[in-house]
């Protein structure tokens, strides 16, 4: 049976408690993972390797936090991402809201895009398939 | 020359599990101030002691190519003392691994009794470069390091999991 989007956000927000040392109320959809919940390049990696055990699942390289974008010449340009970095970054990342990130996309504020709720986006369109 | 915390490996079973002995002992002068009159191994030490047994066994997964990098201690409890004379098991599980890195959740033992509860995860650092770029040789597992790995008996095909070779247990 399907898992709602409550349970799967009730076991994403369980993962980011144990991977961040973060209480559970800090863990809400809109909080950004390394601005409001601390999280390091590291993390990143230990939050995966926890997704895929809790949800059995496999999580390949780059699909939930594409990376390499930012070295492309192509995709970067004067510190903000270009419109053709725009078009992959959304190809690549159709689980996360681009809705502020359109109107500056500065390549600082690209963190903001990783949010609690873009993991579990994510996480539905796995157990979903 | 590469720092070396851990004594030999009793079990290695690769891309699995390790079991590593570590001696304690008066001789490290360290001991002589920790702490003054009532000597016992500093915890970082222990941590030490894991950090060697699971890097070295999650450097063997990939034929000991990648530089592996301790990331990030998830988890360390210390539940009793190490104290000269104590001989100590540091046990690493595999519980994740990837082309970035890979994570483990170890026990330190004592004469059967808990030390230490250890979980860590370890970077291959040329996989996380984040626009960084580290020397091409292999700094972590030279080949220096390699020689010396052959006394424990666990590189390549040491499949059999019992990495004492023809020493006694």
């Amino acid at each position: 049976m399907a898992m709602t989007r409550e349970e799967v956000f009730a076991k994403v927000q369980e993962t980011l408690v144990e991977a961040l040392g973060v209480d559970d109320d800090e863990v809400t959809p809109d909080a950004t993972l390394t601005g409001d919940l601390g999280a390091e390049s590291i993390d990143f990696l230990d939050i995966v390797f926890r997704l895929e055990k809790t949800f059995n699942i496999k999580i390949p390289r780059g699909e939930l936090f594409p990376d390499n974008i930012l070295n492309d010449p192509d995709f970067v340009k004067d510190g903000k991402v270009s419109a053709n970095g725009l078009k992959e970054l959304k190809a690549r990342m159709p689980h996360a809201d681009f809705t502020d990130f359109e109107k500056d996309p500065d390549i600082n504020k690209m963190p903001d895009l990783f949010k609690v709720q873009t993991i579990v986006n994510y996480i539905e369109t796995k157990v979903a398939g | 020359m590469r720092w070396f915390w851990i004594d030999r490996f009793e079990q290695f079973e690769p891309g699995r599990r390790a079991v590593a002995v570590k001696c304690c002992t008066l001789a490290e002068e360290h001991l002589h101030d920790h702490m003054p009159s009532w000597p016992v191994m500093p915890n970082c030490l222990i941590l030490e002691g894991m950090a060697q047994t699971g890097g070295i066994l999650v450097g063997q997964m990939r034929n000991f190519t990648e530089k592996v990098i301790l990331a990030k201690v998830t988890k360390a409890s210390f539940l009793r003392h190490v104290r000269p004379g104590d001989r100590i098991l540091h046990e690493a599980v595999v519980e994740s691994i990837s082309e970035a890195g890979a994570s483990i959740r170890g026990t330190v033992t004592c004469d059967g009794q808990t030390v230490a509860e250890i979980s860590l995860m370890f970077s291959h650092i040329d996989q996380n470069l984040g626009g960084m770029e580290f020397p091409e040789e292999n700094f972590v597992f030279h080949e220096g390091f390699k020689l010396l790995l052959d006394s424990f008996n666990i590189r390549d095909d040491a499949a059999d999991g019992d990495a004492s070779g023809s020493q006694q247990k």
